[in-house]
């Protein structure tokens, strides 16, 4: 499968246009980095390639099929900020539990501990919260992921790990992944292809 | 070394602030308790005795008796649990109403813009001019007075109210729940209510002595409950004929009790107020 990005353009407000027809493609079973400079719209791609931003120009698409957007949604968006995704009224057993119920397995691949989740989203730190919000991404019907800083609050150890079980679960899912990154030297290590954002983004 | 204040003296000193809440609303509930079962307990049908009309207080009756030789404490008690019991039910039912309209407003712009009107609406009208228009229009008596009372107080809450679910619908996790297939219902039950619940606890609270105040007010007009029954409005509007014989005890102390109640659920509310939202606590 191919999620496909065409011509897309997009503007918050009328003095400055922040996307001009941006073009990229990620295909199952890859992982493309997207490098850029801050404040430069790598987000408001991201959002909009999630669906959660729908008043653009241009088409997202998979194997040429618009994204259907009334049940799951395929391709989802990890945030950079994991506290902001959680319910701050929720024990962490029902945010992980809120898109699909991941295997035991899975839960040890990354590291969860099991007296984790009788404890409040406040009471975890950052990198722990990190690891609740990509196993609630990786349900069976996600088709594509897009990685939004995820680890840039991690220090390099925790990185490594996370990258490794992430990457090892979409090869063997046949996931694909956008990984979107300051951090040249972890999109070398880990990404297929990489992409500059100055470069596909015509302003 | 500086004076310490009184409640950081004594009994209670080693007690810290949360505890000392606790404690207020502990002991300011238990005398509310007391009063409603006391009146409730109470039987209103008093004896007339016209032996022992118009007595100034005494030890026998600690607030005088009136025309007809009927103790006023006993009609007093029993009025003030007649309120707690109006206001009770008018505070839960406009809480109700405060919260489906909010939740009302969350499901798109023109059901937010309707919500917005009506709550401009209601607040342009005076209360007490709408609640008599209601009761009348519901035909006095209890039913009346609280349909009246809770139509005409569920505004601020449901402003409030709107405003917060309009801030939680744009959180990070309900837009991420909506793209994990979530339905809004399925939203609005298991993200936003538990987030609210809090701030519908207290409105109900804080409406509270408005209503009783408001219940009173609107009996002691005449346009609420029936002469027959002992509310402390009825009981107000009777001593006013009374008054100028210099029967003062007749509107003086159901007076006090009825502002008595009043605080009392007033100090329960901002007391809860400041344990549940602690950035209230800072102002």
């Amino acid at each position: 499968m191919e999620l496909k990005v065409e011509n897309v353009s997009f503007s918050y407000n009328k003095k400055r246009q922040i996307l001009k027809d941006v073009s990229l493609s990620v295909s199952s079973n890859s992982v493309v980095g997207l490098i850029g400079d801050s404040g430069s719209g790598k987000s408001t791609l991201c959002k909009i390639i999630a669906g959660y931003i729908s008043n653009y120009k241009g088409s997202v698409t998979i194997d040429g099929e618009k994204i259907p957007d009334k049940d799951y949604y395929p391709v989802q968006l990890i945030f950079q900020h994991p506290e902001k995704t959680m319910n701050p009224k929720w024990k962490m057993k029902k945010v992980l539990n809120e898109s699909w119920t991941p295997s035991q397995e899975l839960k040890d691949t990354f590291g969860l501990k099991e007296n984790w989740l009788n404890r409040w989203p406040s009471e975890l730190s950052g990198g722990e919260l990190q690891r609740f919000s990509i196993i609630r991404a990786l349900n069976p019907k996600t088709k594509f992921i897009i990685a939004d800083e995820i680890s840039t609050m991690l220090d390099a150890v925790t990185q490594v790990q996370i990258w490794q079980s992430l990457i090892n679960h979409c090869k063997a899912n046949n996931i694909g992944i956008l990984a979107v990154s300051h951090d040249i030297d972890l999109l070398n290590i880990i990404c297929d292809d990489i992409l500059y954002f100055k470069d596909i983004n015509n302003l | 070394m500086s004076e310490l204040p009184w409640y950081n003296k004594g009994l209670f000193s080693s007690l810290n602030l949360r505890q000392k809440t606790l404690l207020t609303i502990g002991l300011t509930g238990l005398v509310l308790l007391i009063i409603f079962i006391c009146g409730w307990m109470t039987n209103a049908n008093l004896p007339t005795d016209f032996s022992i009309k118009m007595q100034a207080p005494s030890f026998q009756h600690p607030f005088g008796t009136d025309w007809m030789g009927r103790d006023m404490f006993a009609r007093t008690l029993k009025g003030l649990s007649l309120s707690i019991m109006i206001g009770l039910a008018a505070s839960i039912l406009s809480s109700i109403i405060a919260t489906l309209l909010a939740f009302l407003a969350s499901i798109n712009r023109a059901c937010d813009e309707f919500v917005s009107w009506l709550i401009d609406l209601f607040a342009s009208i005076p209360h007490i001019l709408l609640i008599m228009m209601i009761s009348i229009g519901l035909g006095k008596g209890a039913f009346g007075v609280t349909m009246a009372v809770a139509f005409s107080h569920w505004v601020n809450l449901t402003r409030v109210l709107r405003a917060e679910v309009l801030q939680i619908n744009t959180s990070e996790y309900v837009l991420l729940s909506r793209k994990f297939g979530k339905s809004k219902l399925w939203i609005a039950k298991e993200h936003i209510l538990p987030l609210v619940l809090s701030q519908i606890f207290v409105g109900t609270l804080l409406v509270f002595p408005h209503a009783i105040m408001h219940e009173s007010s609107v009996t002691f007009l005449g346009f609420g409950l029936s002469p027959h029954e002992p509310a402390i409005g009825i009981i107000l509007s009777e001593s006013m004929s009374y008054l100028a014989m210099g029967a003062w005890w007749l509107a003086f102390f159901p007076g006090i009790a009825l502002l008595i109640v009043v605080l009392l659920f007033d100090i329960i509310g901002d007391n809860l107020k400041r344990l549940i939202d602690p950035s209230e606590a800072n102002k």
